[in-house]
């Protein structure tokens, strides 16, 4: 294989060290382009279905290319994009208070404590206005005000109104913008969609990718697919945590699976850690629920100061109460970045003065709010969120106040890509969550769907066709090659391997041991004891797994058990990496933070000398330890400093 | 603090699309009252799973009420006995201790048994395919605020959008009928202005592909009082009337006058 490891062009554009407002512009004129007639004699495979991937495949389709969809899912509309509350950024200075593309991209690069590539994130914070336009043209019901136009409200880590929502559920309203362009190419017959199909492999050949291998979900059965080009759309790695606020079904496998043939995986510590999820309540709980950042902006967070604390909250008097955040941030007070309020959230419940039956949580309490601008006022702007936890928990939380700790929210690093979304193995692009390119090491909140509908919409159609346009007369492989043929037996193996397995614990058994791991070692804050027990103990787990894990029932129907052995399994292997490459970034920069990285007042000490570059791991077989290579950053625009909130 | 409950259950097992399925009795017990039912279901197969049987199989994914994955008859209404909340959202506080519980899949010819408690819901799909979407390519999109939409249209246009998807008032419906889901996706995009160059087109194509998998609605209401985002009962009037229109403009719209 002719892989490009080591090199790790990330292939800027002119201009990017030197007239960054004009580098997506320039690159776009210097890429190669498909003529429209030729564009129909090209097929790309794209996988994964939620924002990035239904945008991408919709769009593609439009310009004349035939795209392959395929989703686990049973219908595109399901992907986990559409369970995002809060909203997506824009620079559209709708509000007159001063935004600009500039800004959103200055906003960006700080928030995520310079790890990110600038040419990247400008490029982000331009096309962000499109995104709002094309997504009002689908029909997407954004908040209006009164007379008709766009309402905009501000989030964390911005001092501007230019985040755009749809009530607690604009991810849902974006994605089936995204869904309903995709389908009208599904009717129009560009889109080939492939419902309850599972990717469970990458087919490199000739030092390119030619197609991927999966799995009918329902009969089992395991095929091939090739194409010019193939696009991975598929989210993030949360799920190593086991409980998190992804989905049920949220893995890495196809990332994995492209790692494994060759792709680099970036970053793979960076993790955030959302400061206001539901605690769990039990063993058996099997994801957490997010409550919305907003409220943060009217809740008091607080524990009892006693360690022992019996006493209702109501009952304990303001004396005996500790308001951590505001007492430590005065000028921020409780609406710090996620991962500050995340890392305080953990200090206090470690003391032991946690709150609730398991002593898990910390108190957002409304009741000030309440006091001040009566309860009607507090239902109308939040109402929604406060039904979900009431019957989450079973408590009101306009009597009492609600309980909430961190838990793991989304993934920043992912699959290595160039400035032109391709990984270091050609003809493999990747966007959305599942690449690592544009939030560094923290994400804005409103940003997500953002970057998703970015790439999908505005910047994977351009840049698939520089690839393209060199294969004009070239037909796909054949699917029916030797090459397939034996991706397919391994794939086929493996599936085999589990129901042969016939241990004696269940899969989610081992998932919910591997999520105590990560969340212990390599969670919120980071040691090197820890990490290096997690890197001798995960494997020690991983290889019970194998001998160990109980599958039942067959391969050749619907097996929902069977499904997440090969999940989990992959799991093991990226926890183990996430352990290595957080024990070898020396320093603490947004979600990564480690606790020998300190400075005296107990914030991340960045060490832009020595770690201001990506870590880009390559698979050198199943027992090796991984190459970390770098790509170095340069910030030519926004001058690295010390993100500071008190 | 939390209590335990002690709960049979009775579950549709079905081992694939052609074989003959049954209930089977299961015991559930020490079931904590802060578990959701959906975790309630998980500890069942964890204890099937030990003792050597295959796990039901059942479907979920965001666990929070908006993907509209989860999709069960339990004791006969589709997602459960709380108003306006999808099964992953229902929690055992609701239950007693010794309750007996019948889980059964979404009945509904158009929504064929894949295994178990798992259907094939793609017939939904099918009517959004034939027209749910505004056609605008991407990059061919008028600034976002050229043209402004009246709150009270936007507001009720998202109380359409608002539709998961979940099939749960066809599960409902004595005839099988998708009135409320096909209604929820044309009146989103029919109440807006963004909507209307295709509306005609748009009604008569869905409403017309809805039919072809779908009974016919004979005003019950109970697909309202199934669905867990409470979408309104009035949108599949908002589309009757529609469709009727629908035959006459699209006619004058091919320039046949009649």
């Amino acid at each position: 294989m002719s892989l490009k490891v080591g090199e790790l062009n990330s292939n800027l554009p002119q201009g990017a060290t030197d007239n960054i407002a004009e580098a997506w512009t320039n690159h776009k004129f210097d890429m190669k382009l498909v003529n429209p007639a030729n564009k129909r004699k090209f097929d790309v495979i794209v996988v994964g279905t939620g924002l990035a991937g239904s945008s991408a495949a919709a769009t593609m389709a439009e310009l004349g290319y035939n795209v392959k969809v395929f989703t686990y899912n049973d219908s595109p509309r399901r992907a986990h994009s559409i369970a995002a509350q809060g909203g997506i950024n824009g620079a559209k200075n709708y509000q007159n208070d001063g935004d600009s593309v500039h800004r959103l991209f200055y906003d960006t690069v700080k928030g995520g404590d310079f790890r990110s590539r600038e040419a990247n994130v400008h490029r982000l914070a331009e096309v962000s206005v499109d995104i709002i336009d094309q997504a009002t043209a689908q029909g997407v019901p954004f908040a209006r005000d009164y007379g008709g136009l766009l309402d905009n409200r501000s989030f964390g880590g911005a001092q501007v109104s230019r985040t755009f929502y749809a009530r607690g559920q604009t991810g849902q309203q974006l994605l089936l913008g995204a869904y309903s362009a995709l389908m009208r190419q599904v009717g129009a017959g560009t889109v080939e969609l492939h419902t309850r199909t599972e990717m469970l492999d990458l087919v490199v050949h000739d030092g390119a990718a030619r197609g991927i291998v999966v799995r009918d979900l329902v009969t089992g059965e395991v095929t091939s697919h090739s194409a010019h080009a193939v696009v991975l759309a598929t989210g993030g790695y949360g799920n190593v945590y086991y409980l998190s606020t992804n989905a049920m079904m949220c893995n890495v496998t196809a990332a994995w699976r492209a790692h494994r043939r060759g792709a680099l995986f970036a970053n793979p510590c960076y993790t955030q850690i959302h400061p206001t999820c539901i605690p769990s309540s039990d063993e058996f709980q099997s994801k957490l629920t997010l409550m919305s950042e907003s409220l943060r902006n009217d809740g008091r967070i607080w524990v009892p100061d006693a360690f022992e604390e019996s006493r209702s909250a109501a009952d304990v008097p303001e004396s005996d109460r500790d308001y951590y955040l505001e007492r430590k941030y005065p000028a921020f007070g409780n609406l710090v970045p996620r991962d500050v309020a995340s890392r305080n959230a953990k200090t206090v419940v470690d003391q032991g003065k946690g709150v609730g039956p398991m002593k898990n949580g910390v108190y957002l309490d409304f009741a000030d709010a309440i006091g001040r601008l009566g309860e009607d006022s507090i239902r109308e702007k939040y109402g929604n969120l406060f039904d979900m936890y009431e019957r989450i928990t079973g408590e009101d939380p306009y009597k009492q106040p609600m309980r909430i700790y961190p838990a793991t929210h989304y993934t920043m690093g992912g699959l290595w890509v160039d400035y032109e979304l391709q990984s270091n193995v050609p003809g493999l692009f990747c966007v959305g969550e599942a690449n690592f390119s544009d939030h560094g090491a923290n994400r804005l909140g409103a940003s997500a769907l953002m970057q998703g509908l970015a790439d999908g919409y505005f910047v994977l159609p351009y840049t698939i066709g520089n690839y393209l346009a060199d294969q004009l007369g070239d037909a796909p492989m054949n699917s029916n090659d030797a090459a397939f043929g034996a991706v397919e037996a391994e794939v086929q193996d493996r599936t085999n391997r589990w129901l042969a397995t016939n241990g004696t614990k269940s899969v989610d058994y081992y998932h919910r041991e591997l999520g105590k791991l990560v969340w212990n070692y390599i969670g919120m804050e980071r040691d090197e004891n820890g990490l290096e027990k997690a890197i001798s103990e995960i494997p020690a787990l991983k290889a019970e797994y194998y001998k160990n894990v109980r599958v039942l029932g067959s391969g050749e129907s619907l097996n929902q058990s069977l499904e997440k052995a090969g999940r989990v399994a992959d799991f093991f292997e990226l926890a183990e990496l996430k352990a290595r490459d957080a024990l070898a970034r020396e320093e603490s920069c947004g979600g990564h933070f480690r606790v020998e990285h300190q400075d005296a007042e107990g914030e991340a000490d960045r060490d832009d000398e020595n770690f201001q570059h990506v870590a880009a791991w390559e698979w050198t077989g199943e027992d090796n330890v991984q190459n970390r290579h770098k790509e170095e950053l340069e910030f030519n625009y926004v001058k690295p400093s010390k993100r500071s909130y008190k | 603090m939390e209590e335990t409950l002690n709960i049979t259950l009775k579950v549709w097992r079905q081992d694939g699309p052609d074989e003959r399925g049954r209930f089977e009795t299961y015991d559930a017990p020490n079931i904590g009252t802060d578990m959701s039912f959906l975790e309630m279901l998980d500890v069942v197969n964890e204890n099937l799973n030990e003792d050597g049987n295959e796990p039901i199989a059942f479907e979920s994914d965001c666990r929070e009420g908006i993907c509209g994955t989860c999709d069960l008859m339990i004791d006969g209404k589709a997602h459960g006995p709380e108003k306006g909340t999808a099964t992953c959202q229902l929690h055992m506080r609701k239950y007693s201790d010794g309750d007996t519980i019948v889980i059964e899949p979404f009945r509904a010819a158009s929504f064929p048994i894949l295994k178990d408690l798992a259907v094939n819901r793609s017939a939904l799909d099918a009517i959004v395919m034939a027209g749910g979407f505004i056609s605008v390519n991407t990059g061919a999109a008028p600034d976002a605020n050229l043209i402004p939409v009246p709150k009270e249209a936007s507001d009720q246009a998202f109380d359409a959008a608002a539709c998961i998807g979940c099939g749960a008032c066809v599960a409902a419906c004595p005839n099988s009928a998708a009135q409320l889901f096909t209604s929820a996706k044309i009146q989103h995009m029919n109440l807006l202005p963004q909507g209307q160059a295709e509306r005609w087109k748009r009604t008569e194509a869905m409403v017309e592909t809805m039919e072809m998998f779908f009974g016919s609605c004979t005003n019950h209401g109970e697909c309202h009082d199934a669905c867990p985002k409470e979408i309104p009962l009035d949108l599949i009037a908002w589309t009757n009337r529609d469709y009727i229109k629908s035959k006459n403009k699209n006619r004058k719209l091919a320039g046949q006058k009649g």
